[in-house]
């Protein structure tokens, strides 16, 4: 039998016929039956295990969609959601309810704790990237706003807020920004255990006006 | 802090209505913690009655994503696998599995924000099946199966264009060069260790390690800590000359797949006729998984003819294989203490790892707060403005945490309890590690000691991620792909 080159054989020529019928024999190395019959037996022992896996897994699983929302009432206000987010910044932003607020002249989440004066001046926030917007009203009344695009989820103003004024200002798991991970890292470290799964149809926890 | 703090600032006639309305808060507020014994959620400033004019605004809820579009996900994976299927298996074009490849990194990777992922879903359905409590999406349960059983009956196929980690370590690489074959089958081993420990740590409900620490993830979702973006920025540098590290050396999913591989039903074949062995197939896998042929026959055996050869080719391996009989009970015997040993070390780190399970963590933090050992206190030491160390970090949340167990008012003796349980869980689970560590050594060990019953160059079964690249380099393939062009236009040349 010549040595088959297939860049010399030319279509036609008696190489290339010879070539044709070492192509159509059947493979050159059959698998030894016992290696079939191991593989077969692996392949239904395998099967059988995922299947019942999966059906003990689809028993327990729901089939509603969850995701991830914080309690306000165990928030403890530590910073973790700032920096333990898989995001940066954090999917956890603060959340002004207006209806709560005391539209306060001298707003605690707002003013550090000892302002040099009631400005807006970065030295007097307690915001570190400013995200909270302060709008006169009808005086001695000012509308606090958050700027979503600037909050880190960092919990100083919600801290000020909650020990000092009404508490509308809280933390909650902003879910145009949450990639819904399975286990979420700031829940792993959360000290509160703040963290819970809710319903994906409800998926805010807002405090509210006389909430204990 | 104290509100008399506070309140000296409020100098000046214009803030003396707010001063007027501080105190009057706090007199609320005393007498409302006295009547109710909750020091949050008082209103001490009640909402001001607006003119009509002023329209209040209420804070925007974006909706999480519908979950219509989860199934979506699931959908396109089937279709990508299948796809994938056909395109290694039948179509057999590099070209297109690698249009396959950069379609998954775009919606696997950059769309979908690398979540979820078949290889992050091991330890949802470890989590699953050992804490009654944690029921797992089923969109997430056949991201963990499908893969599975298409590699099953297709080998790698899966890692070969589906997979968002694989493809774009697979785009990224320029200029492979060999991983030295100790290194190589050294380096191979650590996926198991990764997924026993991924396994330990997600049934013990104490982390997703996979996830934590993905090192493509962040660039997925062009976000994430500086150290996890320098980690995947130096496994893409590395990419660049040493093919796919993260599939062959760390992936626990692959660690899987190549098991289940083993017992594929069919796989990526390198020459649908007989092999010259020309070894540029070996050439051109980038991932080491070309094996070469067993050692050559003994002096005096006729060459195997071309084409017929293989039956004969079997007699050498196979003599040597009756030979090391002996051996192979001293193979198991040494991977049985390998196990025993290995479980012992588990066991013994099993009460330092088991810290990184908050329930363990926080009962230790109050154990040592009541032993006097850890400092207590009410409130805030650490300044804001002070930026913490990881250590430091975790300091201030078991300080915190345990701080957020007192106010609860949940009995000690439970959460003791508990942390027994979860050490309990720990030390089993280290034991079971460190024997699945030996036994994952030993099989090694067993499998180098085999000498290869094979003649041809083929690829490797567990390490062939299926990408493709041998197709176009084997010079028999590229002759039966002529034929059958050839074929198809003239129909008198036979086929």
């Amino acid at each position: 039998m010549p040595v088959v080159d297939g860049v010399r054989i030319a279509a036609g020529s008696q190489g290339a016929r010879q070539f044709s019928q070492t192509m159509t024999m059947p493979a050159p190395n059959p698998p030894p039956s016992r290696r079939q019959f191991l593989g077969n037996g692996f392949r239904g022992a395998f099967l059988f295990l995922l299947g019942s896996v999966t059906t003990l897994l689809a028993r327990r699983s729901r089939n509603q969609k969850t995701v991830w929302q914080i309690d306000p009432l165990k928030c403890v206000m530590c910073n973790n959601c700032a920096t333990q987010c898989v995001l940066q910044p954090s999917a956890v932003k603060c959340v002004q309810v207006y209806a709560m607020c005391g539209y306060c002249k001298l707003c605690t989440g707002y003013f550090e704790p000892e302002p040099n004066r009631l400005t807006t001046a970065a030295e007097n926030q307690v915001c570190p990237t400013g995200a909270i917007k302060r709008r006169a009203l009808e005086d001695p009344y000012y509308e606090y706003s958050i700027d979503e695009a600037l909050c880190i989820g960092c919990a100083k103003c919600v801290k000020g807020c909650v020990m000092f004024g009404n508490g509308s200002f809280f933390l909650q798991v902003r879910h145009d920004r949450c990639v819904n991970c399975n286990e979420c890292s700031i829940a792993l470290v959360c000290p509160g255990q703040a963290f819970m799964r809710v319903p994906s149809d409800e998926p805010y926890r807002l405090r509210e006006r006389g909430q204990a | 802090m104290s509100v008399s703090r506070v309140l000296p600032l409020q100098a000046g006639p214009r803030a003396a209505g707010l001063v007027q309305r501080l105190s009057l808060g706090i007199l609320l507020f005393v007498m409302t913690a006295l009547l109710s014994g909750s020091a949050f959620a008082v209103e001490r400033f009640p909402p001001p009655d607006f003119d009509p004019g002023y329209k209040m605004p209420v804070p925007t809820m974006p909706a999480p994503r519908a979950i219509y579009l989860e199934y979506l996900d699931v959908a396109v994976l089937l279709a990508a696998l299948s796809l994938s299927v056909y395109l290694v298996l039948r179509k057999r074009s590099r070209s297109w599995i690698l249009g396959l490849m950069l379609f998954s990194l775009a919606y696997f990777g950059f769309w979908r924000k690398g979540c979820v992922c078949a290889i992050g879903s091991i330890q949802d359905v470890m989590l699953a099946l050992f804490d009654n409590g944690y029921a797992v999406p089923l969109t997430v349960v056949a991201f963990f199966l499908l893969p599975l059983v298409f590699t099953l009956f297709f080998g790698r196929t899966f890692c070969a264009a589906v997979c968002p980690i694989g493809a774009i370590q697979d785009v990224m690489l320029v200029r492979p060069i060999k991983v030295r074959p100790w290194l190589e089958h050294a380096l191979g081993i650590v996926p198991f260790f990764y997924l026993g420990a991924a396994v330990l740590f997600a049934a013990t409900g104490s982390g997703f390690i996979i996830c934590q620490y993905d090192p493509f993830v962040s660039f997925f979702r062009r976000s994430g800590s500086v150290n996890m973006l320098a980690i995947g920025a130096g496994f893409l540098l590395v990419g660049l000359i040493v093919g796919r590290p993260y599939c062959r050396f760390l992936c626990p999913y692959g660690a899987l797949l190549r098991v289940v591989s083993r017992f594929s039903k069919w796989n990526v074949t390198l020459t649908p006729e007989d092999c010259i062995k020309c070894q540029l197939c070996d050439v051109a896998c980038p991932f080491g998984a070309i094996r070469e042929p067993g050692p050559a026959l003994p002096e005096g055996k006729p060459a195997a003819p071309s084409g017929t050869g293989i039956e004969e080719g079997n007699a050498g391996p196979s003599i040597k294989k009756q030979a090391s009989a002996k051996a192979m009970i001293g193979w198991g015997v040494l991977t049985v203490l390998l196990m025993v040993s290995c479980g012992w070390l588990g066991a013994r780190s099993s009460g330092f790892l088991s810290y990184e399970n908050r329930t363990v963590a926080l009962a230790e933090r109050v154990a040592a707060e009541a032993a006097g050992k850890a400092f207590v206190s009410a409130d805030t030491v650490v300044p804001s403005t002070v930026r913490l160390s990881a250590s430091e970090q975790r300091e201030e949340n078991l300080r915190l945490a345990s701080q957020a167990f007192r106010q609860t008012g949940q009995p000690v003796d439970e959460l003791y309890a508990a942390a027994r349980v979860a050490r309990n869980r720990f030390k089993v689970g280290g034991w079971l590690l460190g024997a699945f560590v030996g036994l994952v050594i030993g099989i090694k060990l067993i499998s180098l000691s085999i000498l290869p019953d094979r003649t041809i160059y083929e690829p490797d079964r567990a390490n062939c991620v299926a990408c493709g690249r041998c197709y176009t380099h084997c010079p028999r393939e590229q002759v039966r792909v002529k034929r059958m062009q050839r074929g198809k236009t003239n129909p008198a040349i036979p086929a």
